[in-house]
């Protein structure tokens, strides 16, 4: 067997490369260049404009490189300083958001995959059927806002981003490859169900464990849906990607990102501010993502698969 | 488990009572627990106010004292012809999505697949993967300093050219490709991931016999790498067709916004429901219209599961 594969190998390599997979490749090859290049240019873009010139920019439009090196726009929104507010609320709920759901979403997961659990068809329908059906946005809001008292309540944008019967179903599938014989030689030894799950299943689902973790990280730290839903202006300090919402569409978040520095909106440079706080609200994601990618691919292809 | 132990299994489980089940398996409800009053709280608590769709709506009274009028508030919706509207926008845009997605996707796929360098392979998905990373708000703002007509990037070049300034941001017709293109650019990455992941799964030695037998890259291609995708293909596009009638909220919300020039085009179910709830404080329309969605999707997911059954089991959602 060993010998045959070796045979077909060298076989192949022999085969010299047709003309069409050479104009395949080549075409691959620029293609996907051209592809990612489309991918990074709009960053770059916005990159250089947070280092340009007001004027040129009033001049000419925005520049795929900066014409007038500035620091100007870093320098007043650092000053400004509600962009560090809005950097520490997002990582107190994103650390916390993702330490809660996260046990919520494994304890479930794992429950809802053992076989002699008598609930677990009964709670997985319970869990699928908010996806296929919701009440729609406004008896949600209206709950939300006159029954649960949550406007202008952090707890009203924290809520909601701890699960999703996606991840569930996700960590679900994630529990399915551990064999069930863990399970049974733990209840041998006369573990409980919880201590099963503590010290004998949660050390094998650390893939798992990063690759939910990631996503629910990831939805906390772009959350801007449910502020604007809930977070009015009463709110001084708004998420990250809120505040960049704000800053972008509303005067008065631009002046205040700036606050105290210019008495009149004409002093702000504002294109470039505007950008300034853009790179940095999505900074820490786009130096981090490429170091965790590979979890997003795992939940991806193991997502695919249905519950 | 085998066969027999399941029989056994079962037969036990029959036996006990409700009472003594719940008892059993109590540790594992109580894992189970917060997940549970987590979408009661957020899923199932809302039901109860669609009631709003069939009132009108009164601050002072709360849903439940409204004066009831019945269907009106989807009469109006349906004579007006706006929900028509908002349902061909978004199903139209949807399937724009759906199939240029996947197209787009699936291509992407076979090429890096035809990528021979590792490293080549690994930089330029990082970078296509980079546009799903961002936020939707970032979207926005990343499509206006491209489009917009006093500073954007498109016309400081047209400009330099001594070209006409384009302006996009008052003319519906251009919409629904520059949305489609930005979808395509934040979702691609992503949405490859599978189809790569597939294509890596295909046994190396059917393609290396191909190669042996003659086939060119072409014949590669389009006999053995395509006809093995198409199961995940198939049920990709299923997983995307029972959510047809779900439209993109951040995607259109963040680039249109509240730029009424432009809704003729690209109003979708979504934007229109956000804007009722909360900008015109409209509950009742706004919960007329997202029962209907909410209604139709449910219906269109099940459709497609039951037929789905009956051709491919192995295929259907549920």
């Amino acid at each position: 067997m060993a010998k045959q594969d070796k045979d077909l190998m060298d076989s192949s390599a022999k085969i010299k490369l047709g003309k069409s997979d050479m104009i395949i490749r080549g075409f691959a090859y620029t293609f996907v260049t051209l592809y990612a290049l489309c991918c990074i240019i709009p960053f770059i873009i916005i990159i250089s404009t947070s280092f340009t010139a007001e004027s040129v920019i009033n001049a000419s439009g925005v520049q795929f490189l900066p014409k007038e090196f500035t620091l100007k726009a870093y320098q007043m929104v650092l000053k400004g300083g509600t962009i560090f507010q809005s950097y520490g609320l997002t990582i107190l709920m994103t650390a916390t958001g993702t330490f809660v759901g996260l046990s919520i979403i494994s304890m479930t997961g794992y429950a809802l995959q053992r076989q002699d659990f008598f609930f677990r068809n009964v709670i997985s329908f319970y869990v699928y059927f908010t996806s296929l059906f919701s009440a729609g946005l406004a008896p949600y809001y209206l709950l939300m806002t006159q029954t649960y008292k949550l406007k202008d309540n952090y707890l009203a944008v924290w809520l909601p981003l701890l699960m999703s019967p996606w991840l569930i179903i996700l960590m679900k599938n994630f529990v399915k490859a551990i064999p069930h014989e863990i399970t049974e030689s733990g209840k041998i030894d006369g573990a409980g169900d919880f201590r099963i799950f503590l010290s004998l299943i949660l050390p094998m689902l650390k893939p798992a464990l990063a690759t939910i973790g990631l996503f629910l990280a990831l939805g906390y730290w772009n959350e801007w849906y449910q502020s604007s839903l809930f977070l009015s202006s009463k709110v001084d300090v708004k998420p990250l990607q809120y505040m960049l919402y704000e800053v972008v569409n509303k005067t008065d978040a631009l002046k205040n990102s700036v606050a105290g520095q210019y008495v009149t909106l004409t002093d702000i440079p504002t294109v470039s501010v505007k950008m300034a706080n853009a790179v940095l609200a999505t900074g820490p994601v786009v130096l981090v993502y490429p170091f965790v990618q590979k979890y997003f691919v795992k939940g991806i292809t193991v997502g695919a698969v249905k519950g | 488990m085998k066969s027999k132990e399941k029989v056994a299994v079962k037969k036990y489980k029959s036996k006990l009572t409700f009472w003594q089940k719940v008892w059993q398996s109590r540790i594992l409800l109580l894992m189970c627990l917060p997940a549970v009053v987590f979408f009661f709280l957020f899923s199932y608590m809302p039901m109860p106010g669609i009631y709003v769709a069939f009132v009108k709506y009164n601050y002072r009274s709360g849903i439940f004292g409204s004066k009831f009028v019945g269907f009106q508030n989807f009469k109006f919706l349906f004579t007006s012809g706006k929900l028509l509207s908002l349902t061909t926008n978004t199903i139209l845009y949807n399937l724009a999505f759906i199939i240029l997605g996947n197209v787009l996707a699936v291509f992407v796929a076979i090429l890096l697949n035809e990528v021979r360098s590792k490293y080549f392979v690994k930089v330029s998905q990082t970078i296509m993967f980079l546009p799903y990373f961002i936020s939707q708000v970032l979207v926005g703002i990343l499509v206006y300093y491209l489009l917009n007509y006093d500073s954007g990037f498109v016309n400081s070049i047209l400009g330099a050219l001594g070209m006409e300034l384009w302006q996009p941001y008052s003319d519906a017709s251009v919409w629904p490709a520059i949305l489609i293109i930005v979808y395509l650019w934040q979702q691609t990455g992503y949405n490859s991931v599978v189809y790569f992941a597939a294509i890596m799964g295909i046994d190396e030695s059917m393609l290396e016999a191909a190669k042996v037998d003659g086939a060119n890259g072409f014949q590669r291609i389009r006999y053995i790498i395509l006809p093995s995708l198409k199961g995940t293909i198939v049920i990709l596009l299923l997983f995307a067709l029972g959510g047809i009638v779900k439209g993109n909220f951040g995607l259109f919300y963040n680039i249109i916004g509240t730029n009424s020039l432009l809704y003729s085009t690209t109003d979708i179910i979504e934007t229109y429901v956000y804007r009722a709830t909360m900008t015109d404080f409209n509950f009742s329309t706004a919960s007329a219209v997202g029962l209907y969605q909410s209604v139709i999707g449910f219906v269109i997911v099940m459709v497609v599961n039951f037929v789905v059954k009956k051709i491919e089991p192995d295929y259907s959602l549920f």
